[in-house]
Protein backbone atom coordinates (compact mmCIF):
# COMPACT_ATOMS: atom_id res chain seq x y z
CA UNK A 1 0.00 0.00 0.00
CA UNK A 2 1.12 3.51 -0.68
CA UNK A 3 -0.54 5.17 2.26
CA UNK A 4 1.51 3.26 4.78
CA UNK A 5 0.51 3.25 8.38
CA UNK A 6 -3.06 4.43 8.10
CA UNK A 7 -5.51 2.34 10.10
CA UNK A 8 -6.70 0.01 7.44
CA UNK A 9 -10.02 -1.76 7.67
CA UNK A 10 -9.89 -5.50 8.15
CA UNK A 11 -12.48 -6.69 5.76
CA UNK A 12 -13.30 -9.96 4.09
CA UNK A 13 -11.52 -8.79 0.96
CA UNK A 14 -8.83 -10.69 -0.77
CA UNK A 15 -5.44 -9.91 0.70
CA UNK A 16 -3.77 -7.01 -1.00
CA UNK A 17 -1.06 -7.78 -3.45
CA UNK A 18 2.19 -6.00 -2.76
CA UNK A 19 3.94 -3.46 -4.92
CA UNK A 20 2.89 0.02 -6.02
CA UNK A 21 -0.36 0.44 -7.87
CA UNK A 22 -2.91 3.17 -8.28
CA UNK A 23 -4.64 3.51 -4.92
CA UNK A 24 -8.18 2.61 -5.92
CA UNK A 25 -9.77 3.72 -2.70
CA UNK A 26 -9.03 7.36 -3.58
CA UNK A 27 -11.72 7.06 -6.24
CA UNK A 28 -14.31 7.07 -3.46
CA UNK A 29 -13.55 10.71 -2.67
CA UNK A 30 -13.38 11.83 -6.28
CA UNK A 31 -17.04 12.75 -6.93
CA UNK A 32 -17.08 15.06 -3.95
CA UNK A 33 -13.71 16.62 -4.75
CA UNK A 34 -14.73 17.17 -8.38
CA UNK A 35 -18.00 18.77 -7.33
CA UNK A 36 -16.30 21.11 -4.90
CA UNK A 37 -13.66 21.95 -7.48
CA UNK A 38 -16.35 22.85 -10.04
CA UNK A 39 -18.77 24.80 -7.88
CA UNK A 40 -16.63 26.22 -5.09
CA UNK A 41 -12.99 26.42 -6.16
CA UNK A 42 -13.57 27.25 -9.83
CA UNK A 43 -15.78 30.28 -8.98
CA UNK A 44 -13.15 31.51 -6.55
CA UNK A 45 -10.46 31.14 -9.20
CA UNK A 46 -12.69 32.93 -11.74
CA UNK A 47 -13.00 35.88 -9.36
CA UNK A 48 -9.29 36.08 -8.65
CA UNK A 49 -8.19 35.59 -12.26
CA UNK A 50 -11.00 37.71 -13.67
CA UNK A 51 -10.00 40.64 -11.50
CA UNK A 52 -6.67 40.74 -13.36
CA UNK A 53 -7.96 39.85 -16.83
CA UNK A 54 -8.98 42.21 -19.60
CA UNK A 55 -10.27 41.69 -23.13
CA UNK A 56 -6.75 41.11 -24.37
CA UNK A 57 -4.59 39.47 -21.77
CA UNK A 58 -3.73 40.29 -18.19
CA UNK A 59 -4.31 43.82 -16.99
CA UNK A 60 -4.45 45.87 -13.84
CA UNK A 61 -7.18 48.14 -15.20
CA UNK A 62 -9.93 46.48 -13.14
CA UNK A 63 -7.94 47.08 -10.00
CA UNK A 64 -7.09 50.67 -10.90
CA UNK A 65 -10.77 51.20 -11.79
CA UNK A 66 -11.51 50.60 -8.12
CA UNK A 67 -10.01 54.02 -7.51
CA UNK A 68 -13.22 55.84 -8.40
CA UNK A 69 -15.21 58.00 -6.07
CA UNK A 70 -18.38 55.89 -6.00
CA UNK A 71 -16.43 52.64 -5.51
CA UNK A 72 -14.52 54.14 -2.62
CA UNK A 73 -17.81 55.48 -1.24
CA UNK A 74 -19.31 52.00 -1.44
CA UNK A 75 -16.39 50.56 0.53
CA UNK A 76 -16.63 53.35 3.10
CA UNK A 77 -20.40 52.79 3.48
CA UNK A 78 -19.89 49.03 3.81
CA UNK A 79 -17.16 49.43 6.41
CA UNK A 80 -19.24 51.96 8.32
CA UNK A 81 -22.43 49.92 8.53
CA UNK A 82 -20.49 46.72 9.28
CA UNK A 83 -18.57 48.40 12.09
CA UNK A 84 -21.64 50.09 13.52
CA UNK A 85 -23.83 46.99 13.41
CA UNK A 86 -20.99 44.83 14.76
CA UNK A 87 -20.46 47.17 17.73
CA UNK A 88 -24.16 47.54 18.51
CA UNK A 89 -24.72 43.80 18.05
CA UNK A 90 -21.70 42.90 20.17
CA UNK A 91 -22.64 45.12 23.11
CA UNK A 92 -26.35 44.22 23.08
CA UNK A 93 -25.57 40.55 22.43
CA UNK A 94 -23.03 40.44 25.26
CA UNK A 95 -25.59 41.92 27.68
CA UNK A 96 -28.21 39.41 26.56
CA UNK A 97 -25.69 36.57 26.83
CA UNK A 98 -24.77 37.71 30.34
CA UNK A 99 -28.43 37.80 31.34
CA UNK A 100 -28.76 34.22 30.09
CA UNK A 101 -25.45 32.97 31.52
CA UNK A 102 -26.31 34.14 35.04
CA UNK A 103 -29.45 32.02 35.00
CA UNK A 104 -29.90 28.30 35.49
CA UNK A 105 -27.55 26.57 33.01
CA UNK A 106 -30.11 23.81 32.39
CA UNK A 107 -33.17 26.01 32.66
CA UNK A 108 -35.95 26.52 30.13
CA UNK A 109 -34.93 30.14 29.54
CA UNK A 110 -31.51 29.18 28.38
CA UNK A 111 -32.77 26.44 26.09
CA UNK A 112 -35.34 28.74 24.54
CA UNK A 113 -32.91 31.64 24.10
CA UNK A 114 -30.17 29.54 22.53
CA UNK A 115 -32.62 27.78 20.19
CA UNK A 116 -34.17 31.10 19.21
CA UNK A 117 -30.73 32.61 18.63
CA UNK A 118 -29.71 29.66 16.47
CA UNK A 119 -32.73 30.33 14.28
CA UNK A 120 -32.59 34.13 14.28
CA UNK A 121 -28.86 34.28 13.53
CA UNK A 122 -29.67 32.68 10.15
CA UNK A 123 -32.62 34.99 9.55
CA UNK A 124 -32.26 37.63 6.89
CA UNK A 125 -32.98 38.65 3.37
CA UNK A 126 -36.29 39.79 1.95
CA UNK A 127 -38.34 38.53 4.88
CA UNK A 128 -36.28 40.44 7.42
CA UNK A 129 -36.46 43.61 5.37
CA UNK A 130 -40.25 43.22 5.13
CA UNK A 131 -40.52 42.61 8.85
CA UNK A 132 -38.91 45.96 9.55
CA UNK A 133 -40.91 47.72 6.85
CA UNK A 134 -44.07 46.37 8.52
CA UNK A 135 -42.76 47.58 11.90
CA UNK A 136 -41.27 50.99 11.34
CA UNK A 137 -41.76 51.57 7.62
CA UNK A 138 -43.73 54.65 6.61
CA UNK A 139 -47.01 52.80 7.30
CA UNK A 140 -45.50 50.42 9.84
CA UNK A 141 -47.24 49.45 13.04
CA UNK A 142 -44.85 51.15 15.49
CA UNK A 143 -44.40 54.19 13.28
CA UNK A 144 -48.18 54.81 13.11
CA UNK A 145 -48.56 54.18 16.84
CA UNK A 146 -45.86 56.75 17.61
CA UNK A 147 -47.32 59.18 15.09
CA UNK A 148 -50.67 59.07 16.89
CA UNK A 149 -48.79 60.20 19.96
CA UNK A 150 -47.15 63.09 18.18
CA UNK A 151 -43.75 61.49 17.60
CA UNK A 152 -42.54 61.43 14.00
CA UNK A 153 -39.50 59.17 13.64
CA UNK A 154 -39.15 60.25 10.01
CA UNK A 155 -39.14 64.01 10.52
CA UNK A 156 -35.75 64.04 8.76
CA UNK A 157 -36.69 61.64 5.98
CA UNK A 158 -37.29 57.88 5.84
CA UNK A 159 -33.98 56.62 7.22
CA UNK A 160 -35.10 52.97 7.23
CA UNK A 161 -34.16 52.56 3.57
CA UNK A 162 -30.85 54.36 4.11
CA UNK A 163 -27.67 53.22 5.84
CA UNK A 164 -28.86 53.88 9.45
CA UNK A 165 -31.88 51.67 8.76
CA UNK A 166 -29.59 48.95 7.49
CA UNK A 167 -27.62 49.06 10.75
CA UNK A 168 -30.82 48.65 12.74
CA UNK A 169 -32.04 45.75 10.57
CA UNK A 170 -28.63 44.02 10.68
CA UNK A 171 -28.63 44.05 14.50
CA UNK A 172 -31.59 41.68 14.25
CA UNK A 173 -29.26 38.87 13.18
CA UNK A 174 -26.09 40.27 14.76
CA UNK A 175 -27.37 40.10 18.36
CA UNK A 176 -28.34 36.39 18.18
CA UNK A 177 -25.02 35.56 16.55
CA UNK A 178 -23.20 37.38 19.37
CA UNK A 179 -25.16 35.45 21.98
CA UNK A 180 -24.21 32.15 20.30
CA UNK A 181 -20.52 33.03 20.07
CA UNK A 182 -20.14 34.80 23.41
CA UNK A 183 -22.15 32.48 25.65
CA UNK A 184 -19.45 29.76 25.78
CA UNK A 185 -16.89 32.41 26.82
CA UNK A 186 -19.16 33.61 29.63
CA UNK A 187 -19.66 30.02 30.74
CA UNK A 188 -15.88 29.77 31.14
CA UNK A 189 -15.96 32.42 33.89
CA UNK A 190 -15.81 30.71 37.27
CA UNK A 191 -17.60 32.07 40.34
CA UNK A 192 -14.44 31.36 42.34
CA UNK A 193 -12.65 34.18 40.55
CA UNK A 194 -15.21 36.64 41.84
CA UNK A 195 -14.92 35.18 45.34
CA UNK A 196 -11.15 35.47 45.14
CA UNK A 197 -11.48 39.13 44.12
CA UNK A 198 -13.79 39.78 47.04
CA UNK A 199 -11.58 38.01 49.56
CA UNK A 200 -8.75 40.25 48.40
CA UNK A 201 -10.96 43.26 49.11
CA UNK A 202 -12.02 44.08 45.55
CA UNK A 203 -15.47 45.28 44.60
CA UNK A 204 -17.58 44.86 41.49
CA UNK A 205 -15.55 47.51 39.63
CA UNK A 206 -12.26 45.78 40.44
CA UNK A 207 -13.63 42.44 39.39
CA UNK A 208 -14.74 43.65 35.97
CA UNK A 209 -11.74 45.92 35.44
CA UNK A 210 -8.97 43.53 36.47
CA UNK A 211 -10.37 40.00 36.28
CA UNK A 212 -13.40 39.34 34.09
CA UNK A 213 -12.79 42.22 31.70
CA UNK A 214 -9.29 41.23 30.56
CA UNK A 215 -10.31 37.56 30.41
CA UNK A 216 -13.33 38.24 28.24
CA UNK A 217 -11.72 40.93 26.08
CA UNK A 218 -10.21 38.60 23.44
CA UNK A 219 -13.46 36.65 23.14
CA UNK A 220 -15.44 39.87 22.87
CA UNK A 221 -13.13 41.36 20.26
CA UNK A 222 -13.08 38.12 18.29
CA UNK A 223 -16.85 37.90 18.29
CA UNK A 224 -17.06 41.53 17.17
CA UNK A 225 -14.80 40.72 14.22
CA UNK A 226 -17.00 37.77 13.28
CA UNK A 227 -20.04 40.06 13.42
CA UNK A 228 -18.20 42.55 11.25
CA UNK A 229 -17.47 39.94 8.57
CA UNK A 230 -21.06 38.76 8.85
CA UNK A 231 -22.49 42.22 8.13
CA UNK A 232 -19.86 42.97 5.51
CA UNK A 233 -20.82 39.87 3.46
CA UNK A 234 -24.58 40.40 3.68
CA UNK A 235 -26.34 41.16 0.42
CA UNK A 236 -29.98 40.02 0.37
CA UNK A 237 -31.23 42.18 3.23
CA UNK A 238 -29.67 45.32 1.79
CA UNK A 239 -30.92 44.51 -1.71
CA UNK A 240 -34.48 44.23 -0.43
CA UNK A 241 -34.31 47.30 1.80
CA UNK A 242 -32.10 49.96 0.23
CA UNK A 243 -33.86 51.99 -2.43
CA UNK A 244 -31.21 54.20 -3.96
CA UNK A 245 -28.45 56.56 -2.95
CA UNK A 246 -24.97 55.40 -2.14
CA UNK A 247 -24.91 51.61 -2.25
CA UNK A 248 -22.75 49.26 -0.23
CA UNK A 249 -20.16 47.00 -1.89
CA UNK A 250 -22.39 43.89 -2.42
CA UNK A 251 -25.03 46.09 -4.10
CA UNK A 252 -22.37 47.76 -6.24
CA UNK A 253 -21.17 44.29 -7.30
CA UNK A 254 -24.68 43.21 -8.23
CA UNK A 255 -25.13 46.41 -10.28
CA UNK A 256 -22.03 45.57 -12.30
CA UNK A 257 -23.00 41.92 -12.61
CA UNK A 258 -26.54 42.20 -13.96
CA UNK A 259 -26.82 43.83 -17.33
CA UNK A 260 -30.16 45.53 -16.63
CA UNK A 261 -28.48 48.62 -15.28
CA UNK A 262 -26.60 49.14 -18.53
CA UNK A 263 -23.32 49.38 -16.67
CA UNK A 264 -22.52 45.71 -17.03
CA UNK A 265 -18.85 45.28 -16.15
CA UNK A 266 -17.93 41.77 -14.97
CA UNK A 267 -14.25 42.68 -14.65
CA UNK A 268 -14.98 45.41 -12.15
CA UNK A 269 -17.46 43.15 -10.33
CA UNK A 270 -14.68 40.58 -9.96
CA UNK A 271 -12.23 43.20 -8.71
CA UNK A 272 -14.77 44.36 -6.13
CA UNK A 273 -15.44 40.77 -5.12
CA UNK A 274 -11.70 40.22 -4.70
CA UNK A 275 -11.59 43.29 -2.46
CA UNK A 276 -14.39 41.82 -0.34
CA UNK A 277 -12.65 38.46 -0.08
CA UNK A 278 -9.42 40.13 1.04
CA UNK A 279 -11.15 42.16 3.74
CA UNK A 280 -13.10 39.15 5.01
CA UNK A 281 -9.91 37.04 4.96
CA UNK A 282 -8.01 39.62 7.05
CA UNK A 283 -10.86 39.92 9.54
CA UNK A 284 -11.28 36.15 9.84
CA UNK A 285 -7.53 35.65 10.35
CA UNK A 286 -7.58 38.13 13.22
CA UNK A 287 -10.64 36.33 14.53
CA UNK A 288 -8.83 32.97 14.47
CA UNK A 289 -5.84 34.48 16.31
CA UNK A 290 -8.10 35.93 19.00
CA UNK A 291 -9.91 32.59 19.29
CA UNK A 292 -6.60 30.92 20.09
CA UNK A 293 -5.88 33.55 22.68
CA UNK A 294 -9.34 33.08 24.20
CA UNK A 295 -8.97 29.36 24.59
CA UNK A 296 -5.92 29.88 26.82
CA UNK A 297 -8.08 30.81 29.81
CA UNK A 298 -11.68 30.11 29.04
CA UNK A 299 -13.31 26.70 28.58
CA UNK B 1 -23.34 37.14 46.94
CA UNK B 2 -24.82 40.02 48.84
CA UNK B 3 -28.55 40.67 48.87
CA UNK B 4 -28.21 44.03 47.13
CA UNK B 5 -26.12 42.55 44.36
CA UNK B 6 -28.53 39.70 43.82
CA UNK B 7 -31.40 42.15 43.47
CA UNK B 8 -29.43 44.30 41.06
CA UNK B 9 -28.57 41.25 38.95
CA UNK B 10 -32.19 40.13 38.86
CA UNK B 11 -33.33 43.60 37.81
CA UNK B 12 -30.66 43.67 35.08
CA UNK B 13 -31.71 40.27 33.76
CA UNK B 14 -35.41 41.13 33.66
CA UNK B 15 -34.78 44.42 31.84
CA UNK B 16 -32.40 42.91 29.28
CA UNK B 17 -34.61 39.89 28.57
CA UNK B 18 -37.78 41.98 28.22
CA UNK B 19 -36.08 44.47 25.90
CA UNK B 20 -34.49 41.66 23.88
CA UNK B 21 -37.75 39.76 23.65
CA UNK B 22 -39.56 42.88 22.45
CA UNK B 23 -36.91 43.67 19.84
CA UNK B 24 -37.13 40.18 18.37
CA UNK B 25 -40.87 39.55 18.64
CA UNK B 26 -42.31 42.93 17.61
CA UNK B 27 -41.14 42.83 13.95
CA UNK B 28 -42.60 39.35 13.51
CA UNK B 29 -45.84 40.40 15.16
CA UNK B 30 -45.88 43.51 12.97
CA UNK B 31 -45.77 41.31 9.86
CA UNK B 32 -48.88 39.48 11.04
CA UNK B 33 -50.52 42.80 11.79
CA UNK B 34 -49.61 44.20 8.39
CA UNK B 35 -50.82 41.13 6.52
CA UNK B 36 -54.29 41.30 8.11
CA UNK B 37 -54.92 44.99 7.45
CA UNK B 38 -57.93 46.17 5.47
CA UNK B 39 -57.58 48.27 2.36
CA UNK B 40 -58.74 51.57 3.87
CA UNK B 41 -57.85 53.39 7.03
CA UNK B 42 -60.11 52.11 9.77
CA UNK B 43 -61.23 49.08 7.76
CA UNK B 44 -61.79 45.92 9.82
CA UNK B 45 -59.18 43.15 9.98
CA UNK B 46 -59.28 40.88 6.99
CA UNK B 47 -57.51 37.81 5.69
CA UNK B 48 -57.76 39.14 2.15
CA UNK B 49 -54.00 39.37 1.72
CA UNK B 50 -53.74 35.69 2.64
CA UNK B 51 -56.57 34.49 0.42
CA UNK B 52 -55.24 36.37 -2.62
CA UNK B 53 -52.03 34.30 -2.47
CA UNK B 54 -53.71 31.66 -4.63
CA UNK B 55 -54.65 34.25 -7.29
CA UNK B 56 -51.02 34.83 -8.25
CA UNK B 57 -49.96 32.00 -10.59
CA UNK B 58 -46.36 33.31 -10.68
CA UNK B 59 -46.21 33.09 -6.93
CA UNK B 60 -47.61 29.57 -6.84
CA UNK B 61 -45.10 28.58 -9.52
CA UNK B 62 -42.28 30.07 -7.48
CA UNK B 63 -43.44 28.20 -4.38
CA UNK B 64 -43.47 24.96 -6.38
CA UNK B 65 -40.03 25.67 -7.84
CA UNK B 66 -38.54 26.50 -4.45
CA UNK B 67 -39.96 23.34 -2.91
CA UNK B 68 -38.54 21.37 -5.84
CA UNK B 69 -35.16 23.06 -5.38
CA UNK B 70 -35.25 22.24 -1.68
CA UNK B 71 -36.00 18.58 -2.39
CA UNK B 72 -33.35 18.25 -5.12
CA UNK B 73 -30.75 20.04 -3.01
CA UNK B 74 -31.39 17.85 0.03
CA UNK B 75 -31.19 14.62 -1.94
CA UNK B 76 -28.14 15.71 -3.96
CA UNK B 77 -26.40 16.89 -0.81
CA UNK B 78 -27.00 13.56 0.93
CA UNK B 79 -25.92 11.53 -2.09
CA UNK B 80 -22.76 13.56 -2.50
CA UNK B 81 -21.75 14.07 1.09
CA UNK B 82 -22.80 10.99 3.01
CA UNK B 83 -20.94 8.31 0.99
CA UNK B 84 -17.87 10.56 0.87
CA UNK B 85 -17.88 11.14 4.62
CA UNK B 86 -18.36 7.45 5.39
CA UNK B 87 -15.67 6.47 2.87
CA UNK B 88 -13.24 9.02 4.29
CA UNK B 89 -13.87 7.78 7.81
CA UNK B 90 -13.25 4.17 6.83
CA UNK B 91 -10.63 4.25 4.13
CA UNK B 92 -9.11 7.72 3.80
CA UNK B 93 -8.75 9.19 7.29
CA UNK B 94 -5.84 11.32 6.07
CA UNK B 95 -8.33 13.24 3.93
CA UNK B 96 -10.66 14.14 6.80
CA UNK B 97 -9.21 17.60 7.51
CA UNK B 98 -9.30 18.49 3.82
CA UNK B 99 -12.94 17.48 3.44
CA UNK B 100 -13.84 19.36 6.59
CA UNK B 101 -12.02 22.46 5.40
CA UNK B 102 -13.69 22.36 1.99
CA UNK B 103 -17.12 21.84 3.53
CA UNK B 104 -16.76 24.77 5.92
CA UNK B 105 -15.21 27.06 3.29
CA UNK B 106 -18.55 28.45 2.02
CA UNK B 107 -19.05 29.94 5.47
CA UNK B 108 -16.23 32.40 4.97
CA UNK B 109 -16.66 33.23 1.30
CA UNK B 110 -19.35 35.90 0.94
CA UNK B 111 -22.31 34.59 -1.06
CA UNK B 112 -22.12 37.56 -3.42
CA UNK B 113 -18.52 36.65 -4.27
CA UNK B 114 -19.54 33.08 -5.08
CA UNK B 115 -22.24 34.45 -7.36
CA UNK B 116 -19.72 36.59 -9.22
CA UNK B 117 -17.56 33.51 -9.78
CA UNK B 118 -20.50 31.26 -10.61
CA UNK B 119 -22.19 33.53 -13.12
CA UNK B 120 -19.90 32.55 -16.05
CA UNK B 121 -20.36 28.88 -15.06
CA UNK B 122 -24.12 29.32 -15.06
CA UNK B 123 -24.08 31.20 -18.35
CA UNK B 124 -22.17 28.29 -19.85
CA UNK B 125 -24.56 25.71 -18.40
CA UNK B 126 -27.64 27.64 -19.55
CA UNK B 127 -26.32 27.81 -23.11
CA UNK B 128 -24.74 24.39 -23.45
CA UNK B 129 -26.84 22.18 -21.20
CA UNK B 130 -30.33 23.23 -20.26
CA UNK B 131 -31.69 26.49 -18.88
CA UNK B 132 -33.90 25.72 -15.92
CA UNK B 133 -34.28 27.10 -12.43
CA UNK B 134 -33.34 23.70 -11.05
CA UNK B 135 -29.74 24.38 -12.10
CA UNK B 136 -29.63 26.50 -8.94
CA UNK B 137 -29.42 23.25 -6.98
CA UNK B 138 -25.76 22.96 -7.97
CA UNK B 139 -24.98 26.19 -6.14
CA UNK B 140 -27.34 25.43 -3.28
CA UNK B 141 -25.56 22.18 -2.50
CA UNK B 142 -22.41 24.25 -1.95
CA UNK B 143 -24.37 26.73 0.16
CA UNK B 144 -25.71 24.04 2.50
CA UNK B 145 -22.42 22.09 2.71
CA UNK B 146 -21.21 23.57 6.04
CA UNK B 147 -24.49 22.99 7.82
CA UNK B 148 -25.04 19.54 6.35
CA UNK B 149 -21.45 18.56 7.09
CA UNK B 150 -21.80 19.44 10.75
CA UNK B 151 -25.10 17.63 11.11
CA UNK B 152 -23.78 14.49 9.39
CA UNK B 153 -20.45 14.61 11.21
CA UNK B 154 -22.27 14.72 14.53
CA UNK B 155 -24.36 11.74 13.46
CA UNK B 156 -21.37 9.72 12.28
CA UNK B 157 -19.45 10.47 15.47
CA UNK B 158 -22.32 9.11 17.52
CA UNK B 159 -22.22 5.63 15.98
CA UNK B 160 -19.42 3.14 15.58
CA UNK B 161 -19.09 3.33 11.80
CA UNK B 162 -16.08 1.06 11.69
CA UNK B 163 -17.53 -1.86 13.61
CA UNK B 164 -20.80 -1.62 11.71
CA UNK B 165 -19.08 -1.69 8.35
CA UNK B 166 -16.68 -4.46 9.34
CA UNK B 167 -19.57 -6.58 10.58
CA UNK B 168 -21.53 -6.00 7.40
CA UNK B 169 -18.52 -6.59 5.15
CA UNK B 170 -17.57 -9.79 6.91
CA UNK B 171 -21.12 -11.02 6.27
CA UNK B 172 -20.55 -10.39 2.58
CA UNK B 173 -22.18 -7.00 2.10
CA UNK B 174 -20.96 -4.70 -0.66
CA UNK B 175 -20.10 -1.06 -0.05
CA UNK B 176 -23.52 0.09 -1.28
CA UNK B 177 -25.24 -2.14 1.24
CA UNK B 178 -22.91 -0.93 3.99
CA UNK B 179 -23.68 2.71 3.31
CA UNK B 180 -27.37 2.70 2.51
CA UNK B 181 -28.69 -0.28 4.45
CA UNK B 182 -26.38 -0.45 7.45
CA UNK B 183 -24.94 2.96 8.32
CA UNK B 184 -27.59 5.37 7.01
CA UNK B 185 -30.51 3.78 8.95
CA UNK B 186 -28.42 4.07 12.12
CA UNK B 187 -28.09 7.82 11.80
CA UNK B 188 -31.58 8.77 10.66
CA UNK B 189 -31.67 11.66 13.12
CA UNK B 190 -28.61 13.26 11.57
CA UNK B 191 -29.96 12.68 8.06
CA UNK B 192 -33.18 14.40 9.06
CA UNK B 193 -31.23 17.30 10.58
CA UNK B 194 -29.12 17.79 7.48
CA UNK B 195 -32.16 17.63 5.20
CA UNK B 196 -34.28 20.01 7.27
CA UNK B 197 -31.43 22.53 7.42
CA UNK B 198 -31.01 22.33 3.66
CA UNK B 199 -34.72 22.82 3.08
CA UNK B 200 -34.84 25.83 5.40
CA UNK B 201 -31.80 27.41 3.75
CA UNK B 202 -33.01 26.84 0.20
CA UNK B 203 -36.49 28.23 0.91
CA UNK B 204 -34.91 31.42 2.28
CA UNK B 205 -32.34 31.89 -0.45
CA UNK B 206 -32.42 35.16 -2.41
CA UNK B 207 -28.89 36.17 -3.45
CA UNK B 208 -28.06 33.40 -5.94
CA UNK B 209 -31.49 33.30 -7.55
CA UNK B 210 -31.80 37.06 -7.89
CA UNK B 211 -28.38 37.61 -9.41
CA UNK B 212 -28.47 34.56 -11.67
CA UNK B 213 -31.93 35.74 -12.85
CA UNK B 214 -34.08 32.87 -11.67
CA UNK B 215 -37.46 33.43 -10.00
CA UNK B 216 -37.47 31.44 -6.79
CA UNK B 217 -39.80 32.04 -3.86
CA UNK B 218 -37.84 34.90 -2.27
CA UNK B 219 -37.28 36.72 -5.56
CA UNK B 220 -40.99 36.41 -6.36
CA UNK B 221 -41.92 37.69 -2.89
CA UNK B 222 -39.59 40.63 -3.39
CA UNK B 223 -41.07 41.52 -6.77
CA UNK B 224 -44.63 41.06 -5.51
CA UNK B 225 -43.79 43.41 -2.65
CA UNK B 226 -43.46 46.24 -5.16
CA UNK B 227 -47.06 45.68 -6.32
CA UNK B 228 -49.00 44.18 -3.41
CA UNK B 229 -47.27 44.66 -0.07
CA UNK B 230 -49.97 42.91 1.96
CA UNK B 231 -49.87 39.63 0.05
CA UNK B 232 -46.10 39.56 -0.25
CA UNK B 233 -45.80 40.03 3.51
CA UNK B 234 -48.40 37.30 4.04
CA UNK B 235 -46.30 34.89 1.96
CA UNK B 236 -43.18 36.00 3.83
CA UNK B 237 -44.87 35.21 7.13
CA UNK B 238 -45.95 31.82 5.84
CA UNK B 239 -42.49 30.89 4.54
CA UNK B 240 -40.91 32.25 7.70
CA UNK B 241 -43.18 30.19 9.93
CA UNK B 242 -42.44 27.11 7.86
CA UNK B 243 -38.68 27.64 8.16
CA UNK B 244 -38.95 28.49 11.86
CA UNK B 245 -40.87 25.31 12.56
CA UNK B 246 -38.25 23.24 10.70
CA UNK B 247 -35.37 24.92 12.53
CA UNK B 248 -36.97 24.80 15.96
CA UNK B 249 -37.74 21.09 15.57
CA UNK B 250 -34.13 20.55 14.75
CA UNK B 251 -32.64 22.77 17.41
CA UNK B 252 -34.41 20.64 20.01
CA UNK B 253 -33.30 17.52 18.17
CA UNK B 254 -29.57 17.11 17.96
CA UNK B 255 -28.18 20.13 19.74
CA UNK B 256 -26.42 18.30 22.52
CA UNK B 257 -24.66 16.00 20.08
CA UNK B 258 -23.88 18.67 17.55
CA UNK B 259 -22.09 20.87 20.07
CA UNK B 260 -19.07 18.61 20.26
CA UNK B 261 -18.69 18.62 16.50
CA UNK B 262 -18.66 22.42 16.39
CA UNK B 263 -15.83 22.67 18.83
CA UNK B 264 -13.71 20.25 16.91
CA UNK B 265 -14.41 22.05 13.69
CA UNK B 266 -11.86 24.73 14.50
CA UNK B 267 -13.82 27.30 12.52
CA UNK B 268 -16.33 29.69 14.05
CA UNK B 269 -19.22 27.89 15.67
CA UNK B 270 -22.15 29.47 13.84
CA UNK B 271 -19.59 30.72 11.36
CA UNK B 272 -21.93 33.08 9.65
CA UNK B 273 -19.27 35.26 8.06
CA UNK B 274 -20.35 34.26 4.57
CA UNK B 275 -23.80 35.66 5.14
CA UNK B 276 -25.44 32.81 3.24
CA UNK B 277 -29.02 33.96 3.57
CA UNK B 278 -28.37 37.55 4.37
Amino acid sequence: MIAAGHPDVKTARRPREGGRRFPLHWIGALPFLLYVALFLLLPTVIVVVGAFAGKDGPTLSNITDLNQQFVLNAFVSSLLISTASALVGAVAGALLAYAVATGNPRGVLRRVVSSACGVLAQFGGVTLAFAFIATIGSVGFIRLWLQDRGIDIYSNGVWLTELPGLVLVYTYFQIPLMVLVFLPALDGIRPQWREATESLGGGTWHYWRYVAGPLLAPAFLGATLLLFANAFSAYATAAALISQGNPIVPIAISNFLTSETGRNNPGLAQALALGMVLIVAIVMTLYALLQRRTSRWLR
Amino acid sequence: MTRARRLRLRLFRVIVLVLGGAFFLVPIGAMFEFSTRGNRVGAPRTLEAWTTIVTYPDLLGAIRDSLGLAAITSVAMLLLLLPTMIWVRLRLPQLKRTIEFLCLLPLTIPAIVLVVGLSPVYRWMAINLVDTIFLLSFAYVVLVLPFAYRALDAGLSAIDVKTLSEAARSLGAGWGTVMFRVIAPNMSGALLNASLLSVALVLGEFTFANLLSYLNLQVEIFQLGLANAGTSIAVSVASLMFAFILLVILSFFGRARARGAHERAGLPFPGAAGGGLR
